[in-house]
């Protein structure tokens, strides 16, 4: 068994216009950020995919990644818990100007509903938003004295995930804090894409090791130095990146 | 009216985890908290982000972007340090693993209710782990200035903010006192020497439930 893509460009070449995409990472830890680079690319040479329906724990920063993409207007909708940044110019604009949806979600219960979705749990029980403007329209129900909310699962037809180590099987690690989101989304999506940046042989992950099996990946594909966002918020930089 | 920093406030705070709670500090202003544990005592920090037992910020230029907590500051790791993805980490948070989180306020009711993520429909709505954090720590406590930047009460009878949580506050450190939230009412535990319980009535938006003993609020220079 071999997942492996030849480069970012083939590996995001399937997403189609009007796709549900989960994108992995916390700000800019986690984030799979040439395969979001690439997917602006693909949109600015063919015009597609456009109409998506992201689905992050943020809306980007600055003007590169996740906020590029929502730039470069290839985004309809977002489902996300927190759309504020250092620098939120990029989708404070557009939110206001009317020109992209917000689903805000509250960030323990989007990762729930996203591991709910990858688990064929179609909906569940959570003490969180109880009361609030974000339940509102949501079923309640009592148990053991106490009122909680119903929540329904969240599916996608695509993830893009950030990865340390991946095998040829898509066994995945992660690095220290980037691992966030990024295994969640990759049992919720139909299709899982992967940013890895180092791709081994089955059995160079040790299985004790292993924090995303295999089964819930699609297709991997090395990225052998990923950028940082905040790297490149730090110097400025706008994508398309200067060579 | 003399009053409390926020250094101080955060100190208080501080000197209420036991040693071996897992705590969770809110972003920004209860972030302070970390710094002023007792010394022999140690609480073992929870960043909504994946991480347990994380260490202070790094030296500017050494900080690694994979290592960030809930405020996308850099942190760092130490001895005992663990990571996990979100699922597990809000576990923690609901499944009343927390020993205590500590948040910020709009207001504070004395019903418990907390508004601390909205101050109304203009801009972009964000509410992040907020909603999930008050409900889950076995005790969930507010760090906040007594009054408004324009001297209003924050401490109500009712919210009038879009709320956060129902009844979910239990202690509220401010920077004139420290009160309890008891069935429903606001108990004054403590309060600084020089204000009188009039004073401190004056700019409270419910009543102070007085019991017999009213400490004295007292904090170091900081």
């Amino acid at each position: 068994m071999d997942k492996t893509v030849s480069d970012v460009a083939t590996a995001v070449s399937a997403i189609p216009d009007g796709a549900s995409v989960m994108i992995g990472g916390f700000g800019g830890a986690g984030s799979p950020i040439e395969l979001i680079h690439a997917l602006i690319d693909r949109y600015r040479a063919t015009g597609a995919p456009r109409g998506l329906t992201v689905i992050n724990n943020n809306a980007g920063n600055g003007h590169v990644g996740l906020a590029a993409l929502i730039e470069a207007g290839m985004v309809r909708k977002l489902i996300c818990s927190f759309p504020r940044s250092a620098d939120p110019v990029v989708f404070t604009e557009m939110y206001l100007a009317g020109k992209i949806e917000l689903e805000l979600v509250p960030q323990g219960t989007l990762a729930e509903r996203i591991r709910a979705g990858g688990a064929g749990i179609p909906a569940f029980y959570t003490p969180t938003s109880f009361g609030t403007d974000l339940a509102k329209g949501k079923p309640v129900e009592v148990f053991e004295g106490r009122s909680y909310v119903q929540e329904r699962w969240l599916k996608a037809d695509f993830a893009l995930i950030k990865a340390e180590t991946a095998d040829l099987h898509g066994n995945l690690t992660y690095r220290a804090a980037a691992r966030n989101f990024n295994p969640l989304m990759c049992m919720a999506a139909a299709t899982t894409i992967v940013q890895a940046t180092r791709i081994v042989a089955p059995g160079g992950i040790d299985p004790e090791a292993v924090i995303t099996p295999g089964i819930f990946v699609q297709a991997v594909v090395e990225v052998a130095h990923p950028h940082q966002e905040e790297d490149l918020n730090r110097a400025n930089a706008t994508y398309p990146l200067e060579a | 009216m003399d009053k409390l920093t926020n250094n101080q406030i955060a100190w208080r705070a501080a000197q209420d985890i036991a040693d071996g709670a897992y705590v969770n500090l809110g972003i920004g202003f209860p972030e302070k908290v970390a710094q002023y544990q007792p010394p022999g005592r140690e609480a073992i920090f929870h960043t909504e982000n994946g991480i347990l037992g994380f260490g202070e910020a790094p030296a500017p230029g050494q900080e690694d972007w994979d290592l960030i907590n809930a405020g996308k500051k850099a942190v760092t790791i130490k001895p005992g340090t663990a990571f996990f993805h979100h699922a597990d980490s809000f576990a923690m948070v609901r499944g009343g693993h927390l020993d205590v989180a500590i948040l910020g306020a709009y207001e504070v009711a004395e019903t418990g209710d907390l508004a601390n993520w909205s101050t109304g429909p203009k801009g972009v709505p964000a509410v992040g782990g907020a909603m999930d954090l008050v409900h889950g720590a076995k005790r969930v406590a507010v760090i906040t200035d007594h009054v408004t930047k324009d001297g209003k009460p924050k401490l109500l009878k009712r919210c009038t903010l879009p709320l956060t949580g129902v009844g979910c506050v239990t202690r509220v450190y401010t920077s004139l006192a420290v009160i309890d939230i008891d069935a429903g009412r606001f108990v004054l535990r403590e309060k600084l020497a020089a204000l009188s319980v009039a004073e401190l009535q004056a700019v409270t938006g419910a009543e102070l439930v007085l019991p017999a003993t009213i400490a004295d609020l007292i904090v170091p220079e900081l």
